[in-house]
């Protein structure tokens, strides 16, 4: 018996895909709350572009790079589930999750550098933001790669491949809101 | 009751475009024209998030409560703008001010800052 998000569909929509509509609803409003406070605060501190200019575009490039390039194979994944190729859905997603680990691993060395140089979350009101921003969106990469290991566990032996879509659309999402992070923290100087 | 089939288009053609404009709203600013820098890395950033939201979360095949829920969010974010904004972004007001930013001002424009 399947489980009833994968059946009911009062909307139109299946339960599940909608429940993951719902939950990029609410995370547009909690990134979106946060990064319109940050674009507020920085059109009226021209000061800020001093302290954006410590941060490392070629690191904010590369890492798009790497998220663009994971939501690509987490799209992939998604076409091979609906063909009905398990295997091959599960390997586009250990080709994402590389991409996410990859991404963090990168930040990681990045904050690394940026604290030694004495820039950290208590620093001023722009370092605060910076670490805030993109620590609440590393931390929703981190998730996303967890949840995907489990999905790509069961596609592998062909089963439940609808949620492969479903952790796609929360990757993408997550894609989405670094896109927007990245010219604000990294280019805007 | 479930949705259409969802269409696939040419994935990796989209990511060879996104990969393009990222590498625009890399190099526009280095020019270092204030508009061009604007467009480069905020206009190229709505387009790459235009592209990713249309060909990879499929948002025109799903039913259109999903398109108005996602815009009905946005709609939210720019009204809380609107109410705040003002307070963050303005020193004085009609019956409040700020005493410590425009002192700080102040000070910056005696020291021949250009900066808020």
């Amino acid at each position: 018996m399947r489980p009833v998000a994968n059946t009911r569909s009062a909307t139109g929509i299946p339960t599940a895909r909608l429940a993951v509509w719902w939950l990029i609803a609410s995370e547009i409003v909690i990134f979106g709350g946060l990064l319109a406070s940050y674009i507020m605060h920085r059109l009226a501190h021209d000061a800020w572009s001093q302290q954006a200019a410590y941060t490392n575009t070629w690191i904010g490039a590369f890492n798009t790079l790497v998220l663009l390039s994971s939501s690509l194979s987490a799209v992939l994944g998604h076409k091979a589930a609906d063909e009905g190729n398990g295997q091959k859905a599960a390997k586009m997603l250990y080709f994402t999750m590389l991409g996410g680990v990859t991404f963090l691993v990168v930040k990681a060395f990045e904050w690394t550098s940026e604290i030694q140089h004495g820039f950290t979350i208590t620093s001023n009101t722009f370092w605060s933001f910076y670490y805030s921003a993109a620590g609440l969106h590393a931390m929703h990469v981190l998730a996303g790669v967890i949840v995907m290991g489990i999905v790509a566990a069961t596609a592998k032996k062909n089963e439940e491949l609808h949620r492969v879509e479903l952790i796609g659309l929360y990757w993408h999402f997550v894609d989405v809101v670094w896109i927007f992070l990245f010219p604000l923290l990294y280019i805007a100087k | 009751m479930s949705e259409e089939h969802t269409h696939h288009p040419n994935y990796v053609k989209i990511w060879a475009i996104l990969v393009f404009l990222l590498v625009i709203s890399v190099t526009g600013p280095m020019i270092g024209i204030k508009w061009v820098t604007l467009f480069t890395a905020f206009g190229i950033a709505i387009v790459k998030a235009y592209l990713v939201v249309v060909n990879f979360m499929h948002i025109g095949a799903t039913r259109r409560f999903v398109p108005y829920l996602v815009a009905t969010c946005l709609l939210f974010m720019l009204l809380f703008f609107a109410g705040v904004a003002p307070d963050v972004m303005k020193a004085t007001g009609k019956n409040w001010s700020k005493p410590a930013w425009v002192e700080a001002q102040a000070q910056a424009g005696a020291e021949g800052g250009h900066g808020h």
